[in-house]
């Protein structure tokens, strides 16, 4: 089937593509990599496992875990209402789904801050009730859930849209019920879409940085996350702690990287069927 | 109900209407509290000490040169990541080459860095402990801790956006027209510039919007790089921070309502793009469209 390509510019587009890529992608995070390998293995372990790094480890994966959960529920049920149902004002909600994406993140740390805040409209009414959400692990989990949000809406979303209804006619000429139809037939075919936006939105959640220094409390060992801890680190000039932390968090961006383009390929052999 | 008789289709699967109109209202309420509230917030916060001291901390010699840093650093690096992800839809969508899905990869990573990551890596690429810092240094050029390094990282941050968008469209519009207007005697340029761009202007657009939001809202990378030096090296987000901590809410709601104003424009935009079919390519990357 392969013809022999006719189109000009190999050479010229692709040579700007890999100069670009490799000045401004891969010799940072190459350097990086190289700064924490030249820490020798004994050090380089000590930093990277010294209980308040490990603090920060998992205060960051399990506010992660528990904003990418609620998401996941949020983020189904958004996409589910905007694309399955005609209401007034649904071209808004879809609409701003993105501005999570949209607003910078210094932006909503502060906006979440003041929401969440004793003082404020939210912080008021919860504290009412005994729960305390800024300067808490329950604050860094909600700028979380708000940077993170639109990653499952957008990926579950056009595979919802997609969705044969004859495959659920077929379902329900057979007698099954809603509930029945939509864990064995709807959530199969959603489950590759929902997984690799839930990687996705957990990836977004670890790096996470501008939203939550500003509604975490950042104290070491309960409210400071790891991105933060870096940036603690190269402000007291310890390059090589810095370097050695930020070497896990990349990893970790690398693996997550990993499993969603994995999901992703996953998720297009369902939607191309079509 | 007297309408049901108007109804063409039968019910589909969550189209009770009790669960219908529960699953509306609390998405509505959710929607409300979750991501229109903090966007209310800002503009309450900053107007609450009235309109005066906005205008002052909006018209602030400060906050004014924030503005121009950040509008400086979205001259420089949108264009420049325009080119790259023009050039990377090319080569990865007209030709075939090893390693393309590599390549791919690599473009998409990032998104998943962490913005504090990507600030760090480059301390040790033009830092004065890292590759070239020491040869900078003595030839006296600034790149970290001054404008230069604020233009890279945010170089770094966005540079998926506006490949992202173009190499699915491009995709699924495959090589044929390029094929026939080179084949006609059109030279590379020419077949770009009447064939494929018209094509793809929409989804163009589209990602450099998005491109331009994120340059201008970015903080974490930019906060490691810049040295945070009042009225040099602050953007917006960094001066906003630097008002928040400087106890001065209001001033920092002020100038984050600057950033709060793009966003919501950056969504209309956006919307209205949508309309023209830009952002949608995901769908149209089907094996049926594309035999035509």
């Amino acid at each position: 089937m392969r013809r022999r390509n006719v189109l000009p510019g190999l050479p010229l587009s692709l040579g700007v593509t890999l100069f670009y890529v490799g000045l401004i992608v891969v010799l940072p995070l190459a350097a990086l990599a190289f700064k924490a390998a030249s820490l020798g293995f004994e050090d380089y372990w000590r930093i990277v496992s010294s209980s308040r790094s490990m603090a920060s480890y998992r205060v960051t994966v399990l506010s992660a875990l528990g904003a990418t959960a609620f998401n996941l529920f949020f983020g189904l049920a958004l996409a589910w209402v905007v694309t399955r149902y005609r209401f007034p004002g649904r071209r808004i909600v879809d609409a701003v789904v993105d501005l999570p994406f949209a607003l910078p993140t210094a932006v909503a740390g502060i906006a979440l801050t003041a929401l969440f805040a004793n003082s404020g409209w939210f912080g008021s009414v919860l504290e009412g009730f005994g729960i305390k959400v800024a300067y808490t692990p329950i604050g860094i989990m909600i700028a979380m859930c708000f940077t993170s949000l639109p990653f499952i809406v957008r990926t579950v979303q056009p595979v919802l849209e997609d969705l044969d209804p004859a495959l659920e006619e077929a379902a329900q000429s057979l007698g099954g019920s809603d509930w029945t139809i939509f864990a064995k037939v709807i959530l199969p075919l959603l489950a590759p879409a929902l997984l690799a936006g839930v990687s996705l939105s957990f990836a977004r959640c670890l790096g996470e940085f501008g939203a939550i220094i500003f509604i975490a409390g950042n104290q070491p060992m309960s409210t400071e996350i790891t991105a933060l801890l870096i940036f603690i680190r190269l402000e007291e000039y310890d390059y090589q702690a810095a370097a050695a932390i930020a070497s896990v968090l990349l990893l970790a961006a690398f693996f997550m990287l990993a499993v969603t383009n994995w999901l992703q390929a996953r998720a297009l052999r369902y939607t191309v069927k079509g | 109900m007297s309408n049901l008789s108007i109804r063409r289709k039968p019910p589909r699967v969550g189209d009770a209407p009790l669960f219908r109109r529960s699953l509306i209202g609390i998405v509505l309420v959710l929607v409300a509290f979750v991501i229109v509230a903090p966007l209310v917030i800002i503009g309450v916060e900053a107007f609450s000490k009235g309109w005066q001291l906005y205008r002052d901390t909006v018209i602030h010699p400060d906050t004014l040169h924030a503005v121009m840093l950040t509008v400086l650093a979205a001259l420089i690096a949108v264009p420049i990541n325009t080119i790259f992800g023009i050039a990377a839809a090319w080569a990865i969508t007209k030709f075939d080459f090893w390693g393309k899905r590599f390549l791919l990869v690599v473009i998409e990573i990032p998104f998943s860095v962490s913005p504090i990551v990507a600030g760090v890596a480059y301390l040790f690429v033009y830092g004065l402990q890292g590759l070239f810092g020491p040869w900078l240094d003595a030839h006296d050029i600034k790149i970290l801790f001054a404008v230069p390094g604020i233009i890279i990282a945010s170089m770094f941050v966005t540079a998926p956006f506006v490949a992202r968008e173009l190499i699915p469209l491009m995709q699924a519009q495959g090589r044929d027209l390029e094929e026939a207007s080179t084949s006609l005697g059109a030279s590379g340029w020419r077949t770009f510039f009447s064939v494929t761009l018209p094509n793809v202007k929409w989804a163009l657009l589209y990602g450099v919007i998005l491109c331009n939001a994120r340059v201008m809202g970015e903080f974490g990378a930019v906060s490691v790089v810049s040295g945070n030096i009042r009225g040099q090296t602050n953007t917006l987000p960094l001066h906003i921070e630097l008002l928040y901590h400087d106890y001065n809410a209001t001033g920092a709601f002020a100038a984050a309502s600057i950033l709060a104003l793009i966003a919501v424009f950056t969504i209309i935009a956006k919307v209205a793009l949508e309309r023209q079919g830009a952002g949608r390519v995901r769908k149209q990357a089907n094996p049926a469209e594309k035999t035509s």
